[in-house]
């Protein structure tokens, strides 16, 4: 029962939003997503205390005739993601009190909208249902980068829905050739009927399958060589879509590659996952190099966005335990620690109108607090120990390092360019001398602290103490392996 | 009935086949809209008299049920149509199609 | 008592909480009080563990804390060590340390950065005690990366000047590359024997073979990350650029604690290094070389604190061969002398570049023992003490470290004996340089001149006694005396002693080659001594023409231009190729072409759509037949 609440309650504020002052549409906004988030709470602990969860999930016939369930599930995997969608979004809300929008009541009813769509991918339990939460997630987020977005936003959102949509007609065509294969004559879309169907594929179906569904996911991710819509889309959207697009929807595509194809198809896996795994760890050096050389701040954040992906990716595909509970508290991570850096970014290029690095510098002079708060984020995102960045990439490097230690060196060296890139422009943008552009740069506001506050606390706290998501994943994770494991080993 | 028997079923399928083509070249080849217009009932109705032929033959009624769907149909057709000629003889002052050539690339 | 041990890490957090927090609203007394009482806190509880180790019957206390990670068949718990090898180190890290916050207090008086430094050099000592305090490789390993964060902010202290945040930069970047080895050497073992705790890692590996390949790529891993963390080549450079951070900070992290870090890793993980001749071998001889190389290029430095911080690669060398050659008890023995005395030099240098307004050239100072008499007194004590003169400590410890190097491997020896009387040699060039002879530096300067305040001389003397009596925990037992410092870490070493034949030295032999070093020392003093004093020589001024080898030596070698032009300028390359050619002409223009290639067939099509009627008419029945013919 709660699953469905936890779907629908984002979806009815986001009416009322559409519907009350536009005046005070980011407020409401801001009530709704804590009281969503409350709610959350409430599910991490009833899955806490109720370790077989079927019971807080639902499943309502829909389509009964086409064997489509309307069918929600709770488990370890699922929630971590709902708590960090649903942990993010007010963070997310109050980072956009300073700004103004323009039709704020359609802004912040498109932000819960998309919050609804985003919880039910990860909690659909059918393949259609999965598929529809899907690309209806899409839709929000093209309009919050078509009509709020910077230079030339629509060729770039042309560009980014296009591509991700195809991306995703790819998976439907796996999940309906699965579906087809589902004992008849009703065939089902459940995602155990799925997976029952996919194992029992021989050879070359369950490549195809990987492929076609490979694809959806590595592009939402994005994986190299399918990622060249992020970093335009990232720099043109508004700020509050660039953290919606990178800290919640990319963790889509890794979702979808854990749990909706590593246990479907496990002979496609032994077929082609070295070679995803080759392209994830070739990405991570790739754009961790790009990072390198870019000027613009938002680029570089999304470059080294992508290298974390992939690192992430890795994990997932190595299929152990520890790569993919890794995986799972990286996602955590990952997703809290580029909120942060690009609320940083925000708060630099509105004060001082430009988002290139070279024209900044000795911004800490001027604005310690602030200098402080970027190290720490920043600390979190090189993965230093004790900060949460760290847990997630040991563990991914152990789960890597036990399917290929060569694979784990190279895939390693992302711990090395991270610390060029990063602190490369954090010399250049906040030490040495302060000049025109940023002597007059104004320390944080109360309001800004409240945003990097929370975040800050969930980077050193994850770091000391992982124990809450490593408890809610474990078994999860667990049952997962157990239920493929056999097939992909004998 | 005796009538319609005496008659070959062969007779009957050449004629509604020259009706029908007749329309069907009509409709290619004329450029009145109006007569393009009559081509269009005079396939329909080759096909009616088809399938009252067979109807007849075979003893099965559902042909001649058939043949009415299609008469409302063409007649809603007629007053649809006939509308829109009207319409376009009244803008363009003619009813020659290839005066209606303003949807192309 | 246990209880006890979490304290130890737990004050200097604290105070860094406090101090980093509310720096600015206290004020710099508080501040003063609030760092150097955590420490001196953190001190006499580590003098309580200490006494309690020693009394221990198994001599190993773990405390347990709260399960860190733990995921599948992985554990690791945030739990303490203390036994004598940890307690060790715990008295070295807050003993000194104390000593540096409170000689700290008087040389960073006029900073305005006064609360940060406090704040940095707190959460310092705070990683540092983790470091030799975890239970396990990763404990050690976030003390690690910890202490390496905390260098990066000292050494970038002055964030203004953009050759120090340089340096700051390059030390972070190296001594990750090594971290990145060392890892993967932790996930290793985690793979070879199912856990990284110490205790079950080092009980397994007492029933190992010699000479397995995993634990050779274990150790030599492990090593990578030594010679990052602890500057050895081919990693070393960062160490001499580090000295942009303040002088109190050059002493406490890039001489006395965090560098010998890799000292600390590889005594603790002794069992695998004896397992492994190899990896011993290869330990052994990067130390050799280091020290060597370090110490020649320290012979024509012109800057008081490279020519230290030479001096501190060519010792961590030192340490490394004794390790390399399996004398893991003298190595940890020279962390310690080492640093006595290497903060002493570091504190007096601190307290002549104070005297001299910021001033670090060597060539600019001259005749100060008359100005600044407690630090030429105690420099002299460090500079003894470094260059091997008995009773120093230096000489206790070097001695031992030749001895059983010449044990080993006589060519090992030589090399090590040439690095030690270099050291001799450019020590007293700087002693000699400093404070002897008349004043070069200005008028303005030598108005200034002015023995340290209080704060600053009592540190100095306090480890210039320490520099004196420090060795007599390890007398050679040709003395006939017991080695109280073997007998204390015996625990800690048993299972390699166990695995390795023990090399006795004859006395004679010993005493031959303690009489040969130090003669080749005071022949070493007596060149100094008569070249730059009664001959009154100097070091040439910048630009002057000097014969090549030294140019080279004064050059570093080349080094850094070399590791310009052979890593960094064909990574920019690569980077910047990657992004223009790779990514921008390629990978995006593919998928452009994907969607212009849409777009064109949709051009080229639409021209079917000529507006004739009769041409849509035709198609259609032209299709109409064609779906029914082909049916």
């Amino acid at each position: 029962m709660i699953a469905i609440l936890l779907v629908l309650f984002p979806f009815f504020a986001s009416l009322l939003v559409l519907a009350g002052n536009a005046v005070s549409a980011k407020k409401a906004a801001l009530f709704f997503s804590v009281l969503e988030l409350l709610l959350t709470f409430y599910a991490y602990y009833l899955v806490r205390i109720q370790p077989d969860a079927t019971a807080l999930g639902c499943t309502i016939p829909w389509i009964a005739s086409l064997g489509i369930n309307f069918k929600l599930q709770l488990d370890g995997i699922n929630l971590l993601l709902v708590v960090l969608t649903n942990v993010l979004l007010p963070i997310i809300v109050l980072s956009s009190f300073t700004k103004s929008y323009k039709n704020a009541g359609v802004f912040y009813s498109l932000v819960l909208f998309m919050q609804m769509a985003l919880v039910g991918v990860f909690l659909a339990m059918d393949g259609f249902l999965f598929y529809i939460f899907w690309e209806l997630a899409l839709i929000p987020i093209y309009f919050i980068c078509l009509l709020w977005g910077g230079e030339d936003r629509a060729r770039i959102t042309f560009k980014f829905f296009i591509y991700t949509l195809s991306g995703s007609l790819f998976m439907l065509l796996g999940l309906i050739f699965l579906y087809q294969h589902t004992p008849g004559p009703l065939h089902s879309f459940d995602i155990n009927a799925l997976y029952k169907a996919g194992q029992g594929l021989d050879v070359k179906a369950q490549s195809f399958i990987f492929w076609c569904m490979f694809l959806a996911f590595a592009i939402k991710m994005p994986l190299f060589p399918f990622h060249t819509w992020q970093p335009d889309t990232y720099t043109t959207a508004p700020t509050q879509g660039t953290m919606l697009l990178s800290g919640i929807m990319l963790k889509m595509g890794t979702y979808g590659l854990l749990r909706w194809l590593m246990p479907m198809v496990p002979l496609g896996i032994a077929e082609w996952g070295p070679m995803a795994i080759a392209l994830a760890v070739i990405g991570i050096i790739y754009a961790s190099c790009i990072a390198v050389v870019q000027k613009d701040y938002k680029r570089l954040i999304a470059y080294s966005s992508i290298a974390h992906v992939g690192l992430i990716a890795a994990g997932i595909l190595a299929f152990n335990t520890q790569g993919l509970q890794g995986a799972l508290v990286q996602m955590f991570s990952h997703g809290v620690n580029v909120i942060g850096l690009f609320f940083i970014v925000d708060i630099i290029s509105t004060r001082t109108n430009t988002r290139e690095i070279a024209k900044l510098g000795g911004i800490r002079n001027v604005a310690p607090q602030f200098a402080a708060f970027f190290l720490i984020v920043l600390l979190g995102s090189i993965a230093l120990p004790l900060t949460n960045g760290f847990i997630g990439e040991f563990l991914l490097l152990n789960g890597i390092f036990q399917y290929s230690a060569w694979i784990a060196g190279i895939a390693g060296l992302s711990v090395i360019l991270g610390a060029i890139y990063m602190l490369r422009s954090y010399q250049n943008s906040m030490l040495g001398e302060p000049n025109g552009l940023t002597s007059t740069f104004r320390d944080l506001t109360v309001n800004e602290k409240a945003v990097l506050i929370p975040l800050v606390v969930l980077i050193i706290g994850l770091g000391i103490y992982p124990k809450p998501l490593l408890d809610l994943t474990g078994p999860a994770i667990q049952h997962l392996i157990n239920s493929s494991l056999p097939i992909i080993k004998p | 009935m005796q009538t319609i028997h005496n008659i070959p079923m062969n007779m009957y399928l050449l004629l509604s086949t020259v009706l029908f083509s007749i329309g069907v070249f009509g409709v290619l080849l004329r450029r009145n809209a109006i007569i393009i217009f009559m081509c269009v009932e005079l396939m329909l109705n080759a096909v009616n008299l088809l399938f009252v032929a067979f109807s007849a033959y075979l003893g099965d009624t559902q042909g001649q049920v058939f043949v009415f769907f299609i008469m409302a149909v063409a007649a809603a057709e007629v007053a649809v149509g006939l509308a829109i000629l009207t319409m376009i003889h009244r803008n363009t002052g003619s009813v020659d199609i290839e005066t209606l050539n303003k949807l192309k690339h | 008592m246990n209880q006890l041990i979490p304290l130890i890490p737990l004050f200097p957090l604290i105070g860094f909480l406090i101090v980093g927090l509310f720096g600015k609203k206290i004020s710099k007394n508080s501040i003063s009080i609030l760092a150097s009482g955590s420490i001196l806190a953190s001190f006499l509880v580590s003098v309580a563990v200490f006494v309690q180790v020693q009394n221990s019957a198994s001599h190993a206390i773990t405390v347990n804390l709260f399960d860190w990670i733990s995921s599948g068949k992985l554990h690791v718990s945030f739990s303490f060590l203390a036994d004598p090898l940890s307690a060790l180190f715990l008295l070295i890290i807050t003993g000194v340390g104390f000593l540096i916050h409170v000689y700290s207090v008087g040389y960073m008086k006029e900073d305005e950065g006064f609360h940060r430094f406090f704040a940095y050099l707190n959460l310092f000592v705070f990683f540092m005690l983790l470091l030799v305090l975890g239970s396990n490789y990763l404990i050690l390993f976030v003390g690690w990366e910890g202490v390496g964060l905390c260098s990066y902010l000292l050494i970038g202290f002055w964030f203004k000047n953009t050759a120090f945040n340089n340096a700051a930069k390059k030390a972070f970047i190296m001594n990750r590359i090594g971290d990145l080895g060392f890892l993967l050497g932790i996930l290793l073992i985690y793979l070879t024997f199912g856990s990284i705790n110490y205790i079950e890692v080092f009980g397994q590996a007492k029933f190992f073979s010699s000479e397995q390949p995993v634990i050779t790529a274990i150790t030599l891993l492990l090593f990578i990350g030594a010679m990052g963390k602890s500057a050895q080549l081919p990693l070393y450079t960062w160490l001499p650029d580090a000295m942009a951070g303040p002088t109190p900070v050059s002493a406490l992290i890039h001489a006395a604690t965090m560098v010998t870090a890799g000292v600390y890793m590889i005594a603790r993980s002794n069992i695998l290094y004896t397992l492994s001749p190899f990896s011993m071998q290869v330990v052994a001889i990067v130390g050799v070389l280091t020290s060597l190389f370090a110490a020649s290029i320290g012979l024509f430095q012109n800057d008081i604190k490279k020519v230290l911080a030479y001096s501190t690669v060519s010792q961590l060398g030192l340490m490394f061969l004794a390790l390399g050659v399996g004398a893991y008890t003298t190595g940890v023995f020279h962390v310690m002398t080492h640093a006595f005395f290497k903060a002493l030099l570091f504190l007096g240098a601190g307290s002549v570049i104070h005297a001299m307004g910021g001033e670090q050239d060597i060539r600019k100072m001259g005749g100060l023992k008359k100005y600044l008499p407690l630090t030429y007194l105690t420099f002299l004590a460090g500079t003894l003490a470094i260059s091997g003169i008995f009773p120093f400590a230096g000489f206790f410890s070097k001695d031992e470290i030749l001895a059983h190097t010449f044990e080993h491997n006589k060519f090992l020896w030589f090399l090590a004996s040439i690095a030690s009387a270099m050291t001799a040699f450019y020590m007293f060039r700087l002693l000699y340089l400093t404070f002897f002879s008349g004043f070069r530096g200005t008028k303005e300067q030598e108005h200034h001149l002015h023995e340290s305040p209080k704060s600053m001389t009592i540190p100095l003397i306090l480890l210039a006694i320490l520099s004196l009596v420090g060795g007599f925990v390890g007398i050679p037992e040709v003395f006939h005396v017991s080695h109280w410092l073997n007998g204390f870490l015996a625990p800690v070493f048993a299972d390699s002693e166990m695995k390795t034949m023990p090399e006795y030295t004859h006395h004679g032999t010993e005493i031959t080659l303690i009489l040969f070093a130090l003669s080749v020392a005071i022949a070493m003093i007596y060149l100094a001594n008569n070249y730059y004093v009664r001959l009154g020589k100097r070091p040439p001024e910048e630009g002057a023409a000097i014969p090549p080898f030294q140019k080279v030596l004064y050059n570093k070698y080349y080094v850094d231009e070399l590791y310009t032009t052979v890593f960094m300028k064909p990574f920019n390359w690569v980077s910047d190729k990657f992004y223009r050619f790779i990514e921008l002409r390629f990978v995006n223009v593919i998928v452009n072409s994907v969607g212009e290639g849409v777009s064109w067939g949709s051009r080229t099509l639409r021209l079917l759509q000529t507006g004739s009627i009769e041409f849509y008419l035709l198609i259609m029945v032209l299709s109409i037949a064609l779906i029914l013919f082909v049916r």
